[in-house]
């Protein structure tokens, strides 16, 4: 087994051992089917617009408590000191952190698509949206996971690092809805362009569009590089 | 692997926790870093593993800096830090076959079942790290440390926070490890470098004030007689007296056993015999000699002075063996 490879296995152990992560996943899954379903009834339409267009503000919460212990953890106990004497390069700890908070996201996701196939059962589902739906929803997703690890690597308090991820996220999110949009005049084009929200509106449609994959791909690359930038230059507790 | 450390400094904020430490470790040498708490161990032993970079100076791993070379001096370096911390989710041989797999040892499963063997973790390696106790949490932070046959091992505190048994265990395990290797390893209690080490550095307030072997540092030391009386006189004219003696360099007044009695404890130089003095003194004054006795300057005596001296006043550099400042014994 590679060194990275060893990393990625021991933290996506970590995350499946965490109770925290287990309770907001539930949570995640029990309130995202208790909301589709009773507007599903109300409108009567095999579709899985409801869902993807909650999606970002249920990921909210449940991505910060994913990537919170990520460093904040590993600092607390101490063992970010044998983390980081081990001969692996700083960018392959980081980078495997990450690629097991994804899995473990996928995991989450991937449970939730008990709603498309009970749609599917009910009325006729056209799965290509669902599926562009559900690969843009990760790929959002990773990009606030990636923000959030780096913030977790700023802390050694996981809630510290729940709580500023959340507040990051809620920023960067809220500044592309329509009301903030509407206020802001010259610089909403700006907020336009940089907001995970208005990148989220096309994914939710289920169309994923190399712009908006692009623009998540570079969030993850930026925080990622932070999280790196952050460890090379450690003068930590 | 030959380390040499070169006028490290290492600043948190506007706190200088080391003030330039020179030093070099020869290969196969256990060296001891002695020191009290908040001396500056645990932060020189990061330093030393990478761990923490330094604010100035510089650590050459066989020559070259280590911080150009990190990861390939990681890959020869076994380390155990302060507390050792461990993941308590992963059970004794998940946590081992990490390890091995971070350090990319050749035969992971051949190398740790010589690890635990050396350990004495053998019927440990299914159970939980989370439920072991103190002294095989202990084992198990050692047994990684092992892996992949490192050229140096750097224990920061091994045996802190162990019972009496397991610290003689420990303590047999880092001599066998030294008979193979390099061992830096750092401690606040003196035992411990007596038992273990090879050479001892002493450190305080982020600087080096002593360095020899624990025989060096006592025959040092031995300069000076602690001498022990309890004489039959008033307290005030016996003190007086004491300290005009020739060669006294410090007198320190004790609990007197019994009242008329004064109890005296003073050190003074070994060129002349300060016991024949006291007694003739006595004699002279007709004060009974009660007692007298002559306790070994031991190498506790050298820690506390050191250590206890003002960072200032004392010039240490890597060449020099200690030096024992003359200050009262206090
Ligand atoms: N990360 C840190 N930030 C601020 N101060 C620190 C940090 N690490 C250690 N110190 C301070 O540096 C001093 C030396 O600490 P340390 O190296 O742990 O000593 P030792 O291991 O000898 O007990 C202490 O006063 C400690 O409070
Ligand atoms: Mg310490």
């Amino acid at each position: 087994m590679s060194p990275a490879l060893s990393v990625y296995t021991k933290e996506l152990r970590g995350q499946f051992f965490s109770l925290t992560a287990y309770v907001f996943t539930v949570v995640f899954l029990v309130t995202s089917n208790w909301l589709f379903f009773q507007s599903f009834f109300l409108f009567n339409q095999a579709s899985l617009r409801t869902y993807f267009d909650l999606l970002p503000w249920y990921l909210l919460l449940l991505v910060p408590a994913v990537s919170m212990r990520t460093w904040a953890e590993e600092k607390r106990q101490g063992t970010a000191e044998l983390l980081l004497t081990l001969p692996i390069p700083e960018w392959q700890v980081v980078v495997a952190k990450f690629a097991a908070n994804a899995t473990f996201l996928a995991a989450a996701l991937a449970f939730s698509l008990t709603l498309p196939i009970s749609v599917a059962r009910l009325g006729d589902l056209d799965w290509g949206p669902v599926i562009g739906g559900y690969l843009g929803a990760w790929l959002f997703g990773c990009a606030y996971l990636a923000m959030g690890q780096w913030i977790s690597g700023l802390t050694s308090n996981q809630i510290v690092a729940f709580l500023a991820t959340i507040a990051a996220s809620f920023a960067l999110l809220v500044s592309g809805i329509s009301i903030t949009l509407a206020s802001a005049g010259p610089l909403a084009d700006v907020l336009y362009r940089l907001s995970t929200y208005t990148h989220f509106q096309s994914v939710a449609k289920g169309v994923l569009d190399l712009r908006d994959i692009v623009y998540f791909l570079s969030l993850i690359g930026l925080f990622l590089y932070l999280n790196v930038y952050t460890l090379i230059r450690r003068h930590w507790r | 692997m030959d380390i040499e450390v070169k006028n490290l400094r290492k600043n948190f904020g506007q706190t200088a926790v080391l003030n330039g430490l020179n030093f070099r470790v020869a290969s196969g040498e256990i060296l001891g870093f002695l020191g009290p708490n908040g001396a500056g161990k645990t932060t020189t032993m990061r330093v030393l593993t990478g761990f923490l970079a330094p604010t100035s100076g510089q650590v050459l791993v066989d020559g070259r800096d280590l911080l150009d070379q990190s990861v390939d001096v990681r890959q020869k370096i076994g380390y155990l830090p302060e507390n050792n911390p461990l993941y308590p989710e992963l059970r004794v041989f998940e946590y081992l076959r990490f390890s091995a797999a971070a350090k990319q040892v050749a035969q992971p499963d051949q190398e740790i079942r010589k690890v635990v063997a050396g350990c004495g973790l053998r019927d440990r390696v299914g159970q939980g790290i989370g439920t072991l106790s103190k002294g095989l949490r202990q084992r198990v932070g050692l047994a990684a440390a092992l892996l992949g046959n490192p050229e140096l091992v750097v224990l920061d505190e091994p045996t802190s926070g162990l019972d009496p048994n397991q610290i003689v265990e420990i303590r047999h395990l880092i001599r066998d490890i030294g008979k193979t290797r390099t061992v830096i390893l750092s401690t606040h209690i003196l035992q411990e470098v007596q038992a273990s080490c090879t050479r001892v550095l002493i450190i305080n307030r982020g600087q080096i004030v002593g360095q020899g072997t624990t025989a060096e540092l006592t025959t040092q030391a031995a300069g000076r007689r602690r001498v022990e009386a309890i004489i039959a006189g008033p307290e005030d004219a016996v003190c007086a007296a004491l300290q005009q003696l020739p060669g006294v360099a410090s007198l320190e007044q004790q609990v007197a056993p019994a009242a008329g009695e004064t109890a005296v404890a003073l050190e003074a130089e070994k060129t002349r015999d300060v016991r024949r003095d006291i007694f003739e003194l006595c004699v002279e004054r007709h004060w009974p000699l009660l007692e007298l006795k002559v306790s070994a300057v031991s190498l506790e005596d050298v820690f506390h002075r050191l250590t206890t001296e003002q960072p200032q006043s004392v010039t240490a550099t890597t060449a020099t063996p200690v030096t024992v400042p003359a200050i009262p014994h206090s």
